[in-house]
């Protein structure tokens, strides 16, 4: 039992460590170098990862609250490493910072959260790992303290986030009240298709959307991008999306089944929309941060439209371009994080002229530009091609032509940004930026990643393997 | 030597030119970066002329027929059950026929921009895309695969894009790259869209097994199945012929092309002969067992082919840049083209179309490489573009004199010159299949005769230009490049095509009928002289001329506004109707906020005030709209 325990919370439980590690220390009031602390976080995550890999089992506890397996292990895994490669990228952040341990602690139990939620069997037990995952992420958007911008933030996050597990917390009471269970297996038999289960899945589905910033529940989000710390941007958009992401597919796939023609119709609707608006708004922004948020959102649109597919590959799809945007998105906001820590400098305008200064940082950040844009021969372009495979699987042409469109729209403002890169002359470009060995690794790691996972087909496979 | 053992090498060796040079090129091999990208590139040349000696005349054969090969082949990916995605080479007539047109093609370029190019900063990364473009184009065109024609199109598409931009530092030269870039991408929306639906359809992304699923079992699902009233089938092929013809330049989608010509001259000549425009051609060949199952489609491409081959050539007529006369008349080559694939059948005689439209496209290579490549001698001398900077550089420039005379008659179709044959061939067909287009492409080749003698006459007759330019022709690397694709251009016509290329593998006997060439060579001759009458001596007859068609030339010369509708198009009504309005919700409600917020004073009070500006609130209610919304929506609109 005991062992049981170990090995299948094994993920949860090194998390869990680290936070006590850091919790000692920071009580201890001992004098500890923030370079060791944070080295000593990044192994012990590493080692997570690596573990992660190894020993898989798939098990049920506290009694079937708690599921896992071989491709849940694997989600964990993507969000560890995600959550590694940001720690990497916030060294140059962090090593001054008088709060790095808290840093931790929050980004850490939020992690923590993710894990359980993925890991839920359970309406209740995914409500309580939502919350966990969620209010830390609130303190975090407050972290750079003596700014204004980052306080609210943070406010508005709180506030946005508890109207959205209020209504979420009803759906889920609506639903009890209907069925009269909230386990995963029950539910997927007893939840058909009456008028006030489709009421509690529209909450339901509001919840997710307003996690993943889909429209019309993403307004939050780019104030709260803009205003947090960069680190804590990248994490709310590839880290914390990605863990809901990978919920959804498996509790839309497997938990509401009965509902399915409804939520094919409404993921159809909401992936339009946003996709249209993500894309329309991401054209005029002028800030890197917000540009990016409205950019994400737009690729939120394309992962719904592999979610409609309802087939093992929409599944494995999904998972694989969570992987490619994990390396893409945190490859673009680790140049902008590093460039935001030394200079501050944000907006689009400032990065003209950037290939003369920082040519390697600006290829960096054109590969990963590429790979959003879905410009072969980056991973970018593999995913969005399984998506759209995926989802055409339902023979809905009329979806998977928005979507192609929107991609042409997508590209031209990426290719905006590469334009006043390596195009536009600039009589003050930012200096020379040296980056520091902790970041350098991160960003070679990512391009790394956006290059192998689309070239090889392995990552995908392995994927698709475990699906099935 | 067997095909698997070496065919891999064709394509590879100028990706790792590309790899070489585009990452050691500036610091170890500045000068020495042109003598590897061409030697690797040579290397490939002679391996894709083996190949295709070997598969001619030693084993491509079995029994009459020319056999698909498959040389190279592997699973790269099984997406689900029954669709996976192999990466392979396969090798039959028409990949044979492009091996050798684009390595060879691009091998003349190659030599011809060691003297072009020379002292330029940025030599080692051209030459590292000139490398990736012959690569993405060699890697097209013996694909096995839909998807892996999909990746290596795109792949020209960003290698165009990094060579039309190529002099970064001009803003029509991004400005044009850019164009090129996102015009052929939304083409190819088309082309993706296409690939989903025969996918879905054929249950495969393998040509070969596409096109068997679709010949026999599937194509009741494929044709029954339809959409506004049209099969899926062909719905699937036009789509792909969209994303075809994006890349080839056809009407509407042409705009593009004029202006790629801010690129260095060479990859004009480039893109314009052997890569990215004839890529479009090819598709639909590589696809044609499909076209011809839906006569639908193949009316879109003749009509498009003709429209195009018509238009440009009134276009070419009137523009005074030589190298944008040279691309409209790529433009109406390759509508050429197009509408022979058109009219064509598939097998035995009714499929000369097809043979004539390959046969075009092989002639064409070489007589506009020479065209593109004499151009770039010219604006090497002359340093400008414009005719009217030009006249009586016969005694400057008597190689290129020749050599581009002789392209002249290539293109204008004057025996016993390449292009002869090859343009005969496409009337012959369209004469047996629709009378209409033959009578529209017969006046088109005479228009083709007139403009490319107005070009060759401005240039190189007309008024003496004073020049005080100290060199020359330019060195042995420019020179023999004109000098090989002239002798291609005089010869390549001879080449009995029908015997290597046809519709369905099968030798097509020569067509050539000396009492039909009578109209064309006629129509030909024409518009030669009509254009020697005009332009040999310097005059005011074309200027007369002009004047007194007026209007309609003013039409011609603006290439009937085209460019200017999209604008309209574009900025006029999409921009104002949504990007307007999307712009002002962001600029009032969203940026209003944070404005709001910056401009208060630190203190306090207005802190609050500026968060409860009402705003987080106004958030929840659109919340909560969308919920009451797909609530509505759900429970009784769309049950």
């Amino acid at each position: 039992m005991v062992n049981d325990f170990l090995i299948l919370m094994k993920q949860e439980l090194v998390i869990t460590l680290i936070i006590f590690v850091l919790l000692f220390v920071k009580l201890s009031n001992k004098d500890t170098k923030n370079e060791t602390l944070i080295n000593f976080v990044n192994i012990l995550l590493a080692l997570n990862l690596v573990s992660g890999f190894f020993m898989i089992r798939e098990g049920n506890l506290f009694g079937d609250m708690f599921h896992t397996d071989e491709l849940l292990t694997l989600e964990k895994n993507l969000l560890n490493l995600g959550t590694l490669i940001i720690s990497l990228q916030s060294y140059n952040w962090l090593k001054d910072h008088k709060h790095m341990p808290e840093f931790y602690i929050l980004m850490l139990s939020t992690l923590l959260g993710m894990f359980f939620m993925i890991s839920s069997n359970n309406l209740l037990m995914f409500y309580l790992a939502l919350e966990l995952s969620t209010i830390p992420l609130a303190a975090l958007a407050n972290f750079d303290l003596e700014k204004r911008r980052s306080s609210e933030a943070a406010f508005k996050m709180i506030v946005s986030s508890a109207f959205s597990s209020g209504l979420l917390l009803f759906g889920i009471s609506l639903v009890y009240g209907a069925t009269g269970t909230l386990n995963f297996a029950a539910l997927s038999t007893s939840f058909t298709s009456t008028p006030l289960n489709i009421f509690a899945f529209v909450l339901l589905i509001a919840g997710f959307g307003f996690k993943i910033s889909a429209v019309p529940f993403h307004l939050w989000t780019a104030d709260v991008y803009e205003g947090s710390p960069v680190p804590v941007t990248s994490y709310l958009s590839v880290i914390s999306k990605g863990a809901i992401l990978f919920v959804l597919v498996s509790v839309l796939y497997k938990v509401f089944t009965p509902l399915n023609e409804s939520w094919y119709n409404m993921l159809f609707i909401i992936s339009v929309l946003t996709m249209i608006i993500g894309n329309l708004f991401a054209l005029r922004q002028q800030n890197m941060k917000r540009f990016l948020a409205f950019s994400s959102i737009a690729q939120v649109g394309f992962i719904l439209i592999g979610i409609t597919g309802q087939s093992a590959e929409g599944s494995a799809s999904v998972i694989y371009f969570v992987l490619v945007y994990i390396f893409s998105n945190l490859a673009a906001f680790g140049v902008i994080n590093l460039i935001s820590a030394t200079t501050g400098k944000e907006n689009i305008n400032d990065y003209k002229g950037f290939y003369k200064t920082n040519p390697r940082l600006s290829w960096v950040l054109a590969i990963a530009l590429f790979s959003l844009g879905g410009i072969p021969p980056t991973a970018g372009f593999f995913g969005k091609f399984f998506l759209l495979l995926a989802g055409a699987g339902r023979g809905n042409y009329l979806l998977i032509s928005i979507a192609a469109l929107n991609m042409v729209i997508s590209l031209y403002y990426y290719l905006r940004i590469i334009k006043a890169m390596f195009m536009d002359a600039n009589e003050n470009p930012i200096e020379d930026v040296k980056a520091g060995w902790s970041p350098k690794l991160a960003m070679i790691i990512c391009v790394t990643g956006i290059i192998i996972t689309g070239l090889a087909s392995g990552a995908y496979q392995y994927i698709y393997s475990l699906v099935k | 030597m067997n095909y698997s053992s070496y065919i891999a090498l064709i394509p590879l060796l100028p990706l790792a030119g590309f790899i070489l040079l585009g990452i050691f090129g500036r610091k170890y091999f500045k000068s020495s970066s042109g003598i590897i990208g061409t030697g690797l590139l040579l290397v490939s040349t002679v391996l894709s002329l083996y190949t295709a000696y070997k598969y001619f005349f030693v084993d491509g054969k079995a029994g009459d027929t020319y056999q698909t090969i498959t040389a190279l082949k592997f699973t790269w990916l099984s997406f689900s059950e029954n669709v996976s995605i192999d990466m392979g080479i396969i090798l039959d007539p028409i990949s044979v026929m492009m091996l050798v047109v684009v390595t060879f093609v691009s091998l003349m370029v190659h030599v011809f921009s060691l003297g072009y190019m020379k002292g330029e900063e940025r030599f080692a990364t051209y030459y590292a895309f000139l490398s990736l473009f012959t690569f993405s184009m060699l890697g097209l065109v013996v694909s096995s695969n839909l998807f892996q024609v999909y990746i290596f199109w795109e792949l020209v598409g960003v290698s165009s894009y990094l060579l039309i931009g190529y002099y970064y530092d001009k803003p029509s030269a991004v400005a044009a790259s850019k164009k090129a870039f996102v015009v052929t991408r939304f083409a190819d929306l088309g082309f993706l869209i296409g690939i989903l639906i025969l996918a879905f359809y054929g249950k495969s992304l393998d040509i070969k097994t596409l096109m068997e699923n679709l010949q026999s079992s599937e194509l009741a699902a494929i044709s029954a199945a339809s959409f506004v009233g049209i099969s899926a089938l062909t719905w699937g092929l036009t789509l792909i012929f969209i994303g075809g013809a994006g890349k080839s330049a056809m009407f509407p989608l042409h705009i593009w092309l004029p202006d790629a010509m801010e690129g260095p001259t060479p990859v004009s000549a480039l893109i314009h002969a052997a890569t990215m425009v004839v890529a479009g051609v090819y598709l639909v060949a590589r696809l044609f067992p499909l076209f011809a199952l839906t006569h639908a489609a193949l009316s879109i491409v003749t009509f498009v082919g003709i429209v195009s081959a018509f238009l440009a050539a009134i276009i070419a007529c009137t523009q005074t840049d030589i190298k944008r006369v040279l691309a409209y008349s790529t433009m109406s080559q390759i509508g050429y083209m197009m509408f022979a694939l058109g009219i064509s059948g598939y097998g035995g005689e009714s499929g000369l179309g097809y043979t004539a439209s390959m046969f075009h496209l092989f002639t064409h290579a070489f007589f506009k490489s020479l065209l593109f490549l004499g151009a770039g001698v010219v604006i090497h001398f002359i340093h400008s573009n414009e005719i009217k900077d030009m006249g009586g550089l016969r005694k400057y420039l008597p190689i290129t004199n020749l050599s581009f005379l002789i392209a002249c008659f290539a293109i204008a179709g004057i025996p016993p010159f390449a292009g002869f044959f090859s343009k005969e061939e496409i009337l012959l067909a369209s004469y047996h299949s629709n009378k209409m287009v033959f009578a529209v492409a017969l006046l088109t080749s005479g228009l083709t005769a007139f403009y490319m003698f107005r070009l060759y006459f401005s240039i190189f007759w007309n008024k003496n230009t004073v020049v005080n330019s100290h060199h020359g022709e330019g060195p042995v690397s420019m020179k023999l490049p004109l000098v090989i694709l002239a002798f291609c251009s005089i010869f390549a016509g001879l080449i009995p095509f029908g015997e290597f290329v046809s519709s369905d593998g099968k030798a097509l006997d020569s067509h050539f009928d000396p009492l039909f060439s009578i109209a064309p060579v006629l129509f030909g001759v024409v518009g030669i002289l009509l254009a020697m009458w005009m332009y040999k001596k310097e005059s005011n007859k074309p200027k007369q001329i002009s004047n007194s068609l007026g209007g309609l030339y003013k039409v011609a010369y603006k290439k009937f506004y085209i460019d200017e509708i999209y604008v309209f198009i574009t900025k006029k009504i999409i921009f104002n109707l949504i990007g307007r309005p999307a712009a002002w919700i962001d600029k009032n409600i969203v940026d209003g906020l944070m404005n709001g917020i910056a401009n208060t004073t630190a203190a306090v009070s207005n802190w609050i005030k500026g968060v409860q500006s009402g705003k987080v609130q106004s958030y929840a209610i659109y919340f909560f709209g969308g919920i009451v919304a797909l609530a509505i929506v759900f429970l009784y609109l769309w049950k």
